[in-house]
């Protein structure tokens, strides 16, 4: 299982799902990371944490523990 | 006017996403006709503004901006509670104003696809066209306006563009049909919906549709235990629900995120065209704003030109002098034509110096607010937020901790308003309470006085660094570890918690609005101008009282006696020399009249009474004083020292009183006060206390609890404290051998 957080900067990538039902899970959800969604890896703050991301014509930034949450299809 | 015709305005609530331009609408329509206050119970801000167009009026309530309507916590209940009518304090709107980013449009109407379903007449502004034009994306406006069944206005809200447009489709919005109600969710989940609301009448509660369908995606279970709906088995029907929802593939809450965002592709399918254009200058500066080496050069770059800004002579400098100019006039005026008594040392001493003494950190308060009211309108500050965060997650927090404690170094005041950023309740309280270590400019005057009269000055590495400057830096590193310290402390004691998720936009970037920075700037002034002329003006009433009272002018009645003997000598004088030898007696004699007062005063007994604490500190009961004299803010120990040692308190000069702490000598022995190690434990000691009544008020106000004013008092006190024992045996340590 591929998730959001392993990914290099520049890839470009289809969410497959969510994992969780908390309110990370939800707060994900609710900013665009549903299933089907196309995403790209715009790059990693100095200290290689958070993760900055670009989706649905916006940029999200995310820890790599929520980023771990979004699974990536293959 | 033609507003005060109408009886009563059209109440419309306006929402939006966050950074969509919603407050430069909002300053826009309403002008300056605005209020501002906090809902009870919740730190949420609460902001209203009116204006009029064609005879009728509006009132625009300013919902805060949000990215969905579902509540998991009581500030982001607010919002529901507010368009459902369901607060007793707020009218129901009569309308919904949304706010979409035209560029953002997908993520934008997720929110709007709430808002709909809530069945009230609602008109939407799709703002900032432009920047989506930069970005290649233009929306065919009409095909959107038919296809949500709502009015769809285009604006440019910081260019005033499509603001008169909006105001009048806001002064038609009565005649307006609500929304046609399309549940974008599947039937097996609106079954449950109905079937859930059929449980909610047979036990006779009503409750709008809207909330029973959060009911049943709300797994946090927050909002079944806000809307009291108790009993067992009402909580295993929910449950039960939500297992046959997963079973037919719509599974809690996932459900809702995927039918929404799947009605919002439906409803922009041909509507929104993307054309491929190189990418703007947003995304190219962001490649090298939050680039691993050019983005913390930047940062910290910047974060330099601010404080220089905040703490350079010729900027800040200038209007504080004014400032000082100012009450010192007062003072004058007041010192001149008032006879002399109890009334005309309270106006003097107590309001016009206590409140005097604040105000003059308006200046810095005002440009710090400014710099911070332009990074964050360009969306720079949601980058410093992502470039701290990996630092502020070592102690447990978000880097959107560090816009409230980068405040906090002018005043912890607005520091504390500013937490208000910070979503999750464990964090924002966190921040607050160590908000206030952070050294604010108020120590600043305590820090030079002490520096310059007992650090010995050498300088070293060529010239570059001082003995003084390093002090002065220890001083705020001081108060930064301990923050650090006491967030990880409380992270892992009485404010325990799973570290909240960082899941934030980083917006594009744009032009500040001139408007809404300067707006900004006057609230945030006047709310500190506010808390000073309130409670340090009662805490100042107070501490001038045990200062002033018994006031037993017996004990110096010789020097009273001399005193108006050289006066009338002074008025019969013309020799020069002899006016200038009279003029230097009488102050001599004025400043110890003033000092023996003072310390046969409440004031000073007090000091008395608590010298054996303050002993281990190095202290003696004139320091003790002056430490309790300045508990409605700190940089009242300097005047309160001027009086205790005979200067009086409105020396402007330090010079005299730092030679006069030079000299100052133990009680009845010539064992001088102050050395090294007592400047440092005063020092420390006042790095880390909570010395600042107005502080104190703040938190009481954002967290609407005495619980934690009280809190930060004691535990400031006592790191305090402890801070000046260890600095001053340390200290002494190494002098002594």
């Amino acid at each position: 299982m591929k998730t959001l957080s392993t990914l290099q900067v520049g890839d470009r990538v289809t969410v497959s799902s969510i994992e969780g039902d908390d309110d990370i899970s939800v707060r994900l959800l609710e900013m665009g990371l549903v299933p089907g969604v196309e995403l790209t890896v715009v790059g990693y703050a100095p200290l290689g944490d958070p993760i900055e991301i670009e989706l649905i014509g916006y940029r999200l930034s995310l820890r790599k523990s929520e980023a771990s949450r979004v699974v990536i299809a293959d | 006017m033609s507003i005060q015709q109408q009886t009563e305005p059209i109440a419309i609530a306006l929402i939006g996403n966050p950074n969509t331009g919603k407050s430069t609408l909002f300053n826009a329509l309403s002008g300056v006709r605005q209020r501002t206050g906090n809902y009870p119970g919740v730190t949420v801000e609460k902001k209203h503004g009116t204006f009029g167009v064609s005879d009728k009026a509006i009132e625009l309530i300013d919902l805060p901006g949000s990215y969905s309507l579902a509540p998991r916590s009581p500030d982001e209940m607010v919002a529901v509670d507010v368009l459902l009518g369901r607060l007793p304090a707020e009218r129901k709107p009569q309308a919904v104003l949304v706010i979409l980013d035209a560029g953002n449009l997908e993520r934008n109407l997720y929110i709007l696809s709430q808002v709909l379903e809530l069945r009230l007449p609602t008109v939407v502004a799709l703002n900032m066209i432009d920047a989506a034009a930069e970005k290649g994306v233009t929306v065919d406006v009409p095909k959107l306006s038919e296809r949500l069944g709502v009015p769809v206005i285009p604006t440019r809200a910081n260019h005033g563009e499509g603001v008169q447009e909006l105001r009048e489709a806001l002064a038609n919005i009565e005649q307006l049909a609500p929304p046609e109600a399309t549940s974008p969710f599947p039937p097996a989940f609106r079954d449950e919906v109905a079937g859930l609301q059929g449980q909610l009448v047979s036990r006779n509660v009503s409750t709008p549709r809207y909330l029973v369908e959060r009911l049943l995606l709300d797994t946090s279970g927050y909002l079944e235990s806000e809307l009291k709906l108790g009993g067992d088995d009402f909580h295993q029907f929910i449950a039960d629900a939500r297992t046959r929802l997963k079973e037919s593939g719509a599974p809690v809450p996932a459900v809702e995120a995927m039918s929404r965002y799947g009605w919002v592709r439906e409803t922009l399918q041909g509507i929104v065209e993307r054309k491929q254009v190189p990418p703007p200058l947003s995304d190219r500066l962001d490649r090298i704003m939050t680039h691993p080496v050019f983005g913390t050069i930047i940062f910290a770059v910047l974060m330099m030109a601010v404080f220089t800004a905040v703490f350079s002579d010729y900027i800040a400098g200038v209007p504080m002098g004014w400032i000082e100019g100012l009450f010192e006039f007062l003072g004058g005026v007041v010192g001149d034509n008032f006879a002399e008594g109890p009334f005309r040392s309270l106006l003097v001493d107590g309001v016009i110096a206590g409140v005097g003494g604040v105000l003059v950190f308006l200046p810095q308060i005002c440009i710090l607010f400014f710099f911070i009211a332009i990074l964050e309108d360009c969306g720079y500050m949601a980058r410093a937020a992502y470039l701290m965060d990996r630092l502020f997650s070592n102690v447990g927090l978000s880097g959107k901790s560090f816009i409230p404690l980068l405040s906090s170094f002018a005043c912890a005041i607005p520091g504390v308003m500013a937490t208000r950023v910070i979503e999750n309740r464990r964090d924002r309280l966190i921040t607050m309470l160590i908000a206030p270590l952070m050294s604010c400019s108020a120590r600043i005057p305590v820090y030079v006085i002490m520096i310059a009269a007992f650090v010995p000055q050498y300088s070293f590495a060529g010239g570059l660094l001082n003995s003084h400057t390093l002090t002065f830096a220890g001083m705020y590193l001081v108060g930064v570890v301990t923050a650090v310290l006491v967030a990880l402390v409380l992270k892992k004691t009485i404010l325990r918690g799973a570290t909240p998720p960082f899941v934030m936009e980083l917006p594009s970037y744009k032009w500040p609005s001139i408007q809404t920075v300067l707006m900004r700037v006057v609230e945030k002034g006047w709310a500190f101008i506010y808390r000073a002329g309130t409670l340090i003006f009662a805490s100042s009433v107070l501490v001038w009282a045990a200062a002033y009272y018994p006031h037993n002018e017996a004990i110096v009645a010789p020097e009273i006696e001399r005193l108006a003997a050289v006066e009338t000598e002074l008025e019969q004088a013309t020799d020069e020399t002899k006016v200038a030898a009279l003029e230097e007696e009488q102050a001599e004699l004025q400043n110890h009249i003033d000092g023996a007062l003072l310390r046969d005063s409440y004031l000073g007994r007090a000091g008395h009474w608590i010298e054996p604490a303050v002993r281990p500190l190095g202290w003696d009961w004139r320091i003790g004083c002056a430490t309790i004299a300045s508990f409605p803010a700190r940089e009242v120990i300097i005047g309160t020292l001027g009086v205790i040692f005979d200067m009086g308190g409105d020396d402007e000069d330090t010079a005299p009183l730092q030679e006069k702490l030079q000299t100052a000598t133990w009680d009845g022995t010539d064992k001088p006060l102050f050395n090294l190690p007592v400047a440092l434990s005063v020092m420390v000691f006042f790095a880390l206390c909570a010395q600042c009544a107005a502080t104190l008020a703040a938190i009481k106000r954002e967290t609407n609890s005495w619980r934690w004013p009280i809190f930060t008092f004691f535990y400031m006190t006592a790191l305090a404290y402890i801070g000046a024992f260890i600095i001053y045996r340390i200290a002494s340590f190494f002098t002594t051998t």
